[in-house]
């Protein structure tokens, strides 16, 4: 059957291989983030030092949208400052919202894989869940 | 094979293969044509004018009332209460019979099946009483251990509520076996009827049960019309749960004097269309007949269960027989989240339930945190069984675990 859905190559194999999805010990910070309708949560695990997002990951259990984004995510934001990362999933959320411009949707390189869900509203709070609890988590630490 | 689509406009028009019946139903053009000729020739408000209009209303309205005794066979029409859901109607029981009857020590007893509609009341009865809430569990298969049950009722207990029909298994219950273990005990039995008045017939007598909910959304009749059977002498002795307009006899500055049942507990502009539109789908549902409907919706479910049987990677929740399905088919793929899968069906055009279906104790004591549900209607025909078999069998695949094999 043709594949009609919007599970891509990237989704899929984020979903089934995440590059970081596993714990980290000593992390700087830790934040649960949680879809209570869906049953989606996950636990980020950051380290900083001083403006720099050093090193991060995941643990959790949810959809496949849920954690592929948290895992393209992470493999976008680490090693950026703090505040870049935090610019990036504002431009994540304009492109859920359909509101980014084509070159806002290149910037955001391989999470720009989930453009399509601005057309799916019962699962924009999946593709949410990883940048909304990063977005918390640094918004708490500063 | 009569093709009973045709009776359902919404079918008629869009191509979605709609097999989340057990959370909704369609509805037929006659009742359609029913809701739309209330408010086009008889609309007024009921029960309150003395002219023509506002007679014929009441007349409506009473109608319905008993339309719906015959259907589930209670002895008065006086016994048949409207309200918006199943939902409304259990919270009417708990607010109404549970805070006036169950007390501190006492126990109130739920089965795990119960749809959180029919559980958070009873949660909440106890909360305010202190009473002790405790739960009748099925098996691994979804079944009933009667003998486990019987031993949870016991002189202190003071309400047994079960769903008649679980909307998560399909499975029926043997409320009338239930309804006998609580009043040897001295309990009142609550049935939940929102998924078993659409597929089997019902009579509230015979079962033996002092309350018994459904809705009329789930048995294609219109949102927002809902039923509460209650035994005479229980509602003649029970207060008012919501209080206004159209219940009173009679109303002073600091006091009041309550109506009669049914009256009693319909307080405010009553939903008479809705009302109107029940008893066209009891209609509508009686011409079709419980045979057939059966008859119809065990020939499909059956199919894709046997079918489903052969997808790797599927497991499917409760009984291995079609016939204890009632039309519903839960089930999960391996791997593959149900919001996911899901997504999927809707992307070959078949509407499905993903999550906890409102029955989260349910899924844990299974061991299941969400699941996909699949509710076939006698209106489903063994080609939308087709395509939700096709799009479910290539799930994993387009998920990216390899290419499904047939066993
Ligand atoms: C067994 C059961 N009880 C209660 C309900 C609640 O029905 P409603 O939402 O119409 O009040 C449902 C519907 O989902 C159900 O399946």
């Amino acid at each position: 059957m043709e594949n009609r859905s919007f599970y891509n190559e990237i989704l899929t194999e984020h979903n089934i291989h995440p590059d970081f999805k596993h714990d980290i010990p000593d992390a700087d910070i830790v934040l649960d983030g949680v879809n209570p309708s869906c049953g989606d949560e996950i636990q980020l695990k950051l380290k900083i030092d001083g403006d720099i997002i050093t090193d991060g990951a995941f643990v959790g259990d949810g959809c496949a949208i849920s954690q592929a984004s948290t895992d393209i995510m992470l493999g976008m934001i680490i090693g950026r400052k703090k505040e870049e990362a935090v610019k990036m999933g504002n431009t994540f959320m304009r492109m859920i919202r359909g509101e980014a411009s084509e070159e806002e949707i290149e910037s955001l390189e391989e999470a720009s894989a989930l453009r399509d869900i601005s057309h799916m509203p019962a699962r924009v709070k999946c593709a949410m869940l990883g940048w909304r609890t990063l977005s918390e988590a640094l918004k708490n630490e500063s | 094979m009569k093709n009973y689509k045709k009776d359902f406009p919404l079918l008629m028009q869009n191509p979605t293969v709609y097999i989340d019946n057990a959370a909704t139903a369609q509805r037929p053009q006659a009742v359609l044509d029913a809701v739309n000729g209330f408010y086009q020739r008889h609309n007024a408000n009921p029960l309150r004018g003395i002219y023509e209009l506002s007679v014929e209303a009441t007349e409506d309205y009473e109608n319905s009332r008993r339309a719906v005794q015959r259907f589930i066979g209670a002895a008065h029409p006086e016994e048949i209460i409207f309200t918006r859901n199943t939902t409304e109607s259990i919270n009417l029981i708990a607010y109404s019979y549970g805070l006036s009857n169950v007390a501190e020590g006492d126990e109130v007893l739920v089965s795990i099946m119960e749809h959180h509609s029919g559980l958070l009341p009873w949660q909440m009865v106890c909360r305010q009483t202190g009473a002790k809430l405790r739960f009748i569990e099925c098996e691994s298969d979804g079944s009933l251990d009667l003998n486990k049950v019987e031993a949870l009722i016991n002189d202190k207990t003071k309400i047994v509520a079960a769903t008649q029909v679980s909307n998560v298994l399909g499975r029926e219950y043997p409320i009338r076996e239930i309804a006998r273990m609580a009043h040897k005990n001295g309990a009142v039995m609550v049935a939940d009827g929102a998924q078993s008045t659409p597929h089997i017939p019902v009579n509230v007598t015979e079962l033996g049960v002092d309350f018994f909910a459904f809705s009329g959304h789930k048995l294609y009749g219109p949102m927002g019309i809902g039923v509460l059977y209650g035994k005479e002498e229980l509602l003649n002795k029970m207060p008012p749960f919501l209080t206004g307009g159209e219940m009173i006899e009679s109303v002073a500055r600091d006091s009041a004097v309550y109506a009669e049942i049914p009256h009693k507990f319909e307080a405010g502009t009553v939903n008479a269309a809705g009302a109107v539109g029940l008893n066209a789908a009891i209609d509508y549902v009686k011409g079709v007949g419980f045979d057939e409907i059966h008859r119809r919706e065990f020939e499909v479910s059956g199919y894709a269960l046997d079918r489903m049987r052969e997808i790797d990677g599927i497991n499917i929740i409760g009984s291995d027989k079609a016939e204890e399905h009632n039309g519903i088919i839960t089930f999960t793929v391996d791997d593959v989240h149900p919001h996911d899968i899901s997504e999927i069906l809707a992307s070959d055009g078949v509407a499905v339930r993903a999550g906890h279906h409102c029955a989260q104790p349910l899924l844990k004591h299974l061991g299941y945190r969400a699941t996909v549900r699949a509710s076939f209607a006698f209106y489903n025909t063994k080609e939308d069984a087709d395509k939700f078999l096709e799009s479910i069998s290539t799930v994993r695949e387009r998920m990216g675990y390899g290419k499904q094999k047939l066993l």
